[in-house]
């Protein structure tokens, strides 16, 4: 078990310096350098901004300094399907945080926990995602949803839940 | 490169001829919101049936020149493609069919048979497919016809939503790169800053600061290394301006980018886009590919000496980003925080070279300035504001989308012409129902009824204690709470806030806390006055744009709905039943079994009624403790 997660590591470790390369180890590009990180592990884990602070020649304060600044960047894992209401103006006038409210109920999540426990769903507010002729929207990963009512977001939901029970067998 | 101006007339004149060779276009919509409608499914069923049908169908142009083929004459080939934001988002997906120029909205899978049947094979428009007015039950062909479109002045949106954001070469054939070329051939970097000065372009993304004067001041900056910014980072709330014209126009943003390189001698440009926009980030990276592979960014474009090449960088989701001295600061891989001014980019910006940064609706609206000169740009608008402005039009309001008026247009012909009107809760027209427009996102503020005949533009809206922001115009009706709406502009600018200056950071947060007072019915008068003189400070107190005017939206709440305000305060009440804590519970008729148990259990007896029949809650006399609807057996009282 070890064993192998050492080989998980190290494999992603070669993805860090691929990146890193692919930015000329320019501390300027700290900003794209993490997106990218991040997007391979979902999250940004503690060793790997560490490395990448060595690798730029800076501090790792700095490096943390900067992805705690940006909300997109976390530091926890993330659900298989980010989920993101939109709660921009247009969305909330048109009742964005009901479709929240039965999200939180449909996944069995509240505010303090916004991942499922199997890791197949996260749950995020965001300010606007400039759809605002459809609201109230809501984006699945980069799939865009609009004109929802609370029954409906739930039927995506459902949906995403029924592919991901057939796939599982 | 001698020959780009020959390559570009060729690219334009094949391309031209080329759309000749099919007899049909058919254009679907695939801006972000006819693309969550389904507009992709669409466009793969219209090119698999069109073909079963035996016409031969192209996604991109392919049989460029004039073909001397004879099936030509027949003309049944088809071309298919797809367009960005056209701007009707609320009857989404659309399909256009030329050269009729029929519009179908709200199309769905389904009916691709039937557009097949009808129009392509018999010239025929589907009618059920055509728009029908809500108002009249009219029904209307195209988009000449439709008054959503035919109330506006398209022309930075012009391409947009009409062309192919994918093919450059389309791009070109309407003039396109043609203001580049004479910016880089025909004119001195003077000139051209000279030209935008004179045609009074004000930045589009808020601040209305003149474009060319900003131009002109980095221009006469000294320095080996200059460099040219596009914002955009459209973090506001209820905007989709600067997304729609990425999507759907990328090439006037990077063509005004060159112009804008020209006139105040850079080399090198970026790109800020938020990363909430998946598939602007995606159009314009093909863009810029695509105009690099064509010679028009890298090294001696036009065949000049001059050198001009763009990166595109993602924002990582700050609003502060926004603000021009935090997104250089966020290109330099630091955290996005602002600067004090001076100096300004145009002295010290990124990388403490001379930098330009305009916004994407700025910079798009440049080439279109170069081409058809001052003047004739100056005919539209207002004389303080010329031109144009997009809004991004949203809310209770049935036509919902992307628009662009000529500056100076007022709000009711904004609101109610274009937007063909007010909805209710139940989405009902009703004009009558309008409360209040909210104008300029979390900088901004609301107008009511009384300002619906003041001129949209830079000047007057600051004068009526609003701002034209970047442009998002969000409609509300008499069922919104004003106090909910300033709580929740508040609770964004508080949540966006980089920390830098104390009272914007500690500042925000008390005004949300005396703002959930008052929501919450516990305030006092005491409460008016502190969230008053702390939106004051507040505004005088903090560096950035954020912070100046994040008191906005609850200073001009309070002044324009103090009535509002004090009956939370004093009344204990929310005049639109909006704010929970504050509602009085009302009792279902046909749930209410009579059994006066509610009665019986309420503190303050302010529930009447006889045995066996149903009981009603005195509004006047509740103290809102909930005691009824816990006791309620038959969960009569909500």
């Amino acid at each position: 078990m070890t064993q192998e997660k050492d080989v998980k590591t190290m494999r992603s470790f070669q993805k860090v310096w691929d990146v890193l390369e692919e930015h000329e180890h320019d501390k300027a590009q700290l900003v794209p350098i993490l997106q990218k990180v991040q997007n391979e592990y979902s999250y940004l884990p503690e060793e790997v901004m560490n490395y990448i602070a060595t690798s730029l020649d800076i501090p790792p304060a700095r490096v943390f300094g900067v992805a705690s600044f940006y909300s997109h960047f976390v530091f926890e894992p993330k659900g298989k399907y980010v989920i993101k209401i939109c709660d921009g103006t247009a969305c909330h006038v048109k009742g964005s945080m009901d479709l929240y409210d039965a999200l939180q109920d449909e996944l069995g999540l509240s505010d303090d926990e916004i991942t499922t426990q199997d890791m197949l769903f996260t749950l995020e507010t965001v300010s606007c995602l400039g759809a605002c002729g459809l609201a109230p929207v809501m984006m699945v990963n980069d799939d865009v949803h609009g004109n929802l009512t609370s029954d409906k977001a739930r039927e995506v939901i459902q949906e995403i839940k029924t592919k991901e029970g057939e796939d599982d067998e | 490169m001698n020959n780009t101006m020959n390559t570009l007339q060729d690219i334009k004149q094949n391309f031209k001829q080329g759309l000749d060779n099919y007899g049909r276009r058919i254009i679907v919509c695939a801006g972000t919101g006819c693309v969550s409608s389904g507009s992709l499914d669409i466009h793969k069923k219209l090119q698999k049936k069109i073909e079963e049908n035996g016409y031969e169908v192209d996604l991109k142009l392919r049989k460029e020149g004039v073909e001397t083929d004879s099936e030509v004459e027949e003309n049944d080939n088809v071309i298919l493609s797809k367009s960005g934001c056209q701007g009707f988002c609320q009857m989404g997906p659309l399909v256009e069919i030329q050269p009729e120029g029929y519009l179908y909205t709200r199309v769905e899978v389904d009916d691709v048979d039937k557009i097949i049947e009808r129009t392509i094979k018999n010239d025929e428009p589907v009618e059920e497919l055509l728009f029908t007015s809500r108002a009249d039950g009219e029904k209307y062909k195209g988009r000449d016809e439709i008054p959503f479109y035919e109330l506006q002045s398209r022309s930075v949106l012009k391409k947009c939503g009409s062309i192919d954001p994918e093919d450059i070469r389309e791009y070109i054939s309407l003039n396109g790169y043609e203001a580049a070329e004479q910016a880089y051939t025909k004119m001195s970097p003077k000139e051209v800053c000279e030209v935008v000065e004179e045609a009074n372009l004000r930045g589009r993304g808020g601040g209305g600061f003149p474009a060319g004067v900003k131009w002109n001041l980095t221009r006469k900056e000294e320095g080996d290394k200059k460099y040219v910014i596009c914002n955009g980072d459209e973090g506001d709330p209820g905007a989709f301006m600067d997304r729609s014209v990425l999507e759907g126009t990328p090439h006037s943003v990077i063509e005004g980018m060159m112009i804008a390189a020209r006139a105040i001698g850079a080399d090198e440009g970026y790109i800020y886009v938020r990363m909430e926009y998946p598939l602007a980030v995606k159009r314009v990276r093909k863009a810029v590919e695509d105009a690099r592979e064509m010679g028009l960014l890298g090294e001696n474009i036009f065949g000049t000496e001059h050198s001009f090449d763009i990166n595109i960088m993602e924002g990582a989701g700050a609003f502060v980003c926004g603000e021009e001295t935090a997104l250089m600061n966020s290109v330099e891989g630091k955290r996005g925080m602002p600067e004090p001014k001076p100096p300004y980019p145009a002295q010290q910006g990124l990388f403490g070279k001379p930098t330009n940064i305009n916004n994407v609706e700025t910079l798009a609206t440049v080439p279109m300035i170069i081409e058809q000169g001052a003047e004739k740009y100056k005919e539209i608008g207002t004389e303080d504001s010329p031109g144009t402005k997009t809004f991004a039009l949203t809310g209770h309001v049935v036509n919902t989308g992307l628009i662009e008026v000529p500056l100076g247009t007022t709000l009711r012909e904004i609101i109610f012409d274009i937007g063909g009107g007010v909805t209710d809760a139940k989405g009902n027209i009703d004009n009558d129902n309008f409360k209040a427009v909210q104008i300029g996102g979390p900088s901004g503020g609301c107008l009511t009824r009384k300002h619906l005949d003041i001129p949209v533009d830079f000047d007057s809206l600051i004068e009526a204690g609003a701002m034209v922001g970047s442009g998002g115009l969000v409609v509300m009706n008499q069922d919104t709470c004003m106090i909910q709406v300033a709580k929740f502009f508040m609770k964004f600018t508080q949540e966006e806030s980089c920390g830098k200056c104390v009272l914007c950071r500690e500042g925000t947060k008390q005004m949300l806390n005396l703002l959930n007072k008052i929501t919450e019915g516990k305030a006092d008068q005491n409460t008016l006055t502190k969230l008053e003189k702390l939106g004051q400070a507040v505004k005088k107190g903090s560096l950035c744009g954020l912070g100046k005017t994040a008191p906005n939206p609850v200073l001009s709440t309070m002044d324009l709905f103090e009535e509002e305000y004090r009956a939370h305060v004093e009344d204990n009440t929310c005049p639109v039943n909006e704010c929970d804590a504050l509602s009085v519970p009302e009792i279902d008729p046909e749930e209410c079994k009579g059994c006066t148990i509610c009665a019986k259990e309420c503190p303050v007896d302010a529930i009447e009624g006889e045995p066996q029949e149903v009981h009603r809650i005195i509004a006047e006399d509740c103290i809102n403790c909930g005691t009824c609807i816990e006791a309620c057996k038959f969960n009569a009282i909500s």
